[in-house]
């Protein structure tokens, strides 16, 4: 059960949600309320923006400043609500399609400028909503509607990605370690500049169902079993860490923030 | 009258946006529009405003809908191929009921087309770009004072309507420079959204005042919490499937606008009064078609114009009336015969309708359009 603080921040109005049940961006969406709650901040100065997609109804259900946008290009919406009202708390939730397929170049762009928006992408490996397709995180040889005879695609590691494009805070965490992802959504909102914050999910209905991880709890006893720490990580070779997944914190580090500099330019430009 | 300049049609729109209120461009260079993003850039840091080059045009009207939402009057420009770009945002901003205004500075196409020869082969698009139905509101400016008029007009139509505004300029317009009158700012009238006056507890942000079909708009960082939405919704702002939410919702979108069609429809018309023939054109074509007019006056002939302002909605009520009294019609436009389309519905065979299609990149000539009246009158 959700606390108190909790569930205030929930619109259950519009509850019951529309995921299936034991689906990971249930755990993921407590995690950042209870990240909220942790940060006290303020619902009516919080912005939760998505795209499309199973994560994208995730700010429909919070009751902050909410918007639930066009596939892969909340962080547009998010970076024009940023420039406007610089005070707000920004954070945008995406899917892996949604952000690193259709949302690609805003997602690399958005850390090019290092903007403080916090970026949460709930990893599920695949599109779930439309029923199961690849997506640019989906495993090789992995089983999708679009890849009945297993993934040839080679995957993108997102925060390797973040960190190339100038995300100044980059994390990976798990559902299987709510509290770790809790901690690196809180860091991730605190930190002053683009902030990436990964939590692989689990789909067991598109996903599990043709991948053997038929139940939520063989989806968290998988990411148990994969998940290696990043220091664990550094001694391992390429072949031990096939198919593993890699958790910590990659990148923080202090680098002018977007808005700050705009304003600090047209201040400038005022004063003469 | 206040000052007076010698700008470009580009550069006056953009001082037309500021002078409405204009504080945040959502830009993407691309040509024939890029000026305005230009002065925009060069204008608003002075203004505490906001400017942003983004990634692509699809982000670009994104950032301008994400800045009405947090408060601002928000622009953004571009021309042909950016149009197409900005179709989906474009859509929600229509069905999340939020105010801009996009410019789309037409140029010759299809596809990457005549970068820097006028067009006027978008004006369906404006219509139906994006998918599913809304109400329209396109202007077209044929000077480069109506740059600077029309900017403010159509913010203030954003604001009061609670959608997305268009411009439907073209590259003649935009690139031309002319002696232009800015009005004084206490002559220019300046209308901003409805804001809701209720306690955040009792705030329904999508329940429309029943006098107008449109619902008071909050800004993010106000103290009213609210959930924008693409999907289809009900008064709560959130998805819906029942079919009594979704036909409300469609029935005022399309409604809000039909509803205050004569306030929003505009038009000019030139020596119709007694006119046996006459030319209907829009945008840069409209120059061409007053000059012939006024030519074939002076030859003896009895020919008008009729300029529509706005493309959509059409003046069709108006143009229809006047179809009653004269023989013949002919439309000259820079495309292959869309207007003339519309222009058929409205007179509904009540004159016949010449259209005259331009799509090699030139401009039309008074000339050619005073040799169409000539073999018309004969």
């Amino acid at each position: 059960m959700p606390s108190k603080e909790v569930y205030s921040w929930l619109r259950t109005r519009f509850f019951p949600h529309m995921w299936c049940p034991g689906c990971g961006h249930g755990i993921i969406m407590h995690s950042l309320l209870r990240a909220l709650v942790d940060l006290k901040k303020d619902q009516s100065n919080t912005v939760i923006a998505s795209g499309i997609g199973c994560s994208s109804r995730m700010p429909g259900y919070i009751d902050a400043c909410t918007l639930h946008t066009t596939h892969g290009r909340s962080l547009g919406f998010a970076t024009g609500i940023k420039m406007v009202k610089p005070e707000m708390t920004v954070i945008d939730v995406m899917g892996d399609g949604d952000c690193s397929a259709i949302g690609g170049n805003h997602f690399i762009h958005a850390c090019r400028r290092n903007i403080d928006i916090t970026a949460i992408v709930m990893n599920n490996n695949i599109y779930g909503m439309t029923g199961g397709q690849a997506s640019p995180t989906t495993p090789g040889g992995a089983l999708a509607t679009t890849a009945p005879y297993g993934a040839v695609d080679p995957t993108f590691d997102l925060c390797r990605l973040a960190e190339g494009a100038g995300a100044t805070f980059v994390a990976r965490s798990t559902i299987a370690n709510p509290k770790q992802a809790e901690k690196y959504i809180v860091d991730g909102i605190k930190h002053k500049g683009f902030s990436v914050v990964e939590i692989i999910s689990s789909c067991h209905t598109q996903f599990g169902r043709k991948n053997n991880r038929r139940t939520p709890i063989s989806n968290i006893e998988f990411l148990k079993s994969a998940t290696v720490t990043k220091e664990k990580a550094k001694d391992m070779s390429p072949e031990e860490l096939y198919g593993r997944i890699v958790v910590g914190e990659f990148v923080n580090k202090t680098a002018p923030e977007y808005t700050e500099q705009y304003l600090a330019m047209t201040k400038k430009v005022r004063e003469g | 009258m206040g000052k007076v300049a010698f700008w470009q049609g580009n550069e006056a729109l953009a001082m037309g946006a500021l002078a409405a209120g204009c504080r945040f461009f959502g830009g993407y260079p691309i040509t024939p529009s890029t000026e305005i993003a230009e002065k925009m850039a060069e204008e608003l840091p002075k203004l505490d405003g906001r400017f942003i080059q983004m990634e692509d045009e699809i982000s670009a009207i994104a950032a301008t809908i994400g800045a009405s939402i947090a408060g601002s009057k928000a622009l953004t420009a571009t021309s042909g191929p950016g149009f197409s770009l900005k179709q989906e945002n474009l859509g929600l901003a229509y069905e999340a009921e939020i105010p801009i205004v996009v410019v789309d500075v037409m140029r010759g196409g299809p596809s990457t087309g005549l970068p820097t020869k006028a067009g006027q082969q978008d004006v369906m698009q404006a219509r139906w770009g994006t998918h599913g139905d809304h109400g329209t509101i396109a202007y077209a400016p044929s000077s480069v004072e109506e740059c600077y008029t029309m900017a403010i007009d159509a913010f203030n139509a954003a604001e009061k309507y609670r959608q997305p505004v268009l411009i439907m300029s073209d590259a003649e317009i935009g690139h031309m420079r002319e002696k232009i009158e800015i009005p004084d700012p206490e002559d220019v009238r300046i209308s901003s959204r409805k804001k809701p006056t209720v306690e955040m507890d009792k705030f329904v942000p999508y329940k429309a005042d029943p006098e107008d079909d449109i619902p008071p708009m909050a800004s993010f960082g106000d103290g009213y919490r609210w959930h924008v939405t693409g999907l289809t919704h009900n008064d709560w702002g959130f998805p819906t499937n029942n079919a009594d939410e979704i036909e409300k919702k469609m029935t005022r979108l399309m409604r809000k606008i039909d509803r205050f069609r004569d306030d929003i429809v505009r038009y000019d018309t030139e020596s119709v009064e007694d006119a046996d023939i006459l030319v209907v054109s829009y945008g840069s074509v409209a120059r061409s078609s007053s000059r012939a007019v006024k030519d074939a006056r002076a030859r003896g002939m009895k020919v008008g114009h009729f300029r529509p302002v706005t493309l959509w909605p059409f003046p069709d009520k108006e143009l229809e009336k006047l179809a009653r009294k004269v023989k013949t019609i002919i439309v000259p436009e820079l495309n292959c015969g869309q207007m003339v389309l519309e222009v058929e519905r409205a007179v509904h065979g009540k004159s016949r309708v010449v259209p005259m299609e331009l799509v090699n990149g030139d401009l039309f000539h008074p000339k050619d359009i005073l040799e169409k009246i000539s073999q018309e009158v004969r």
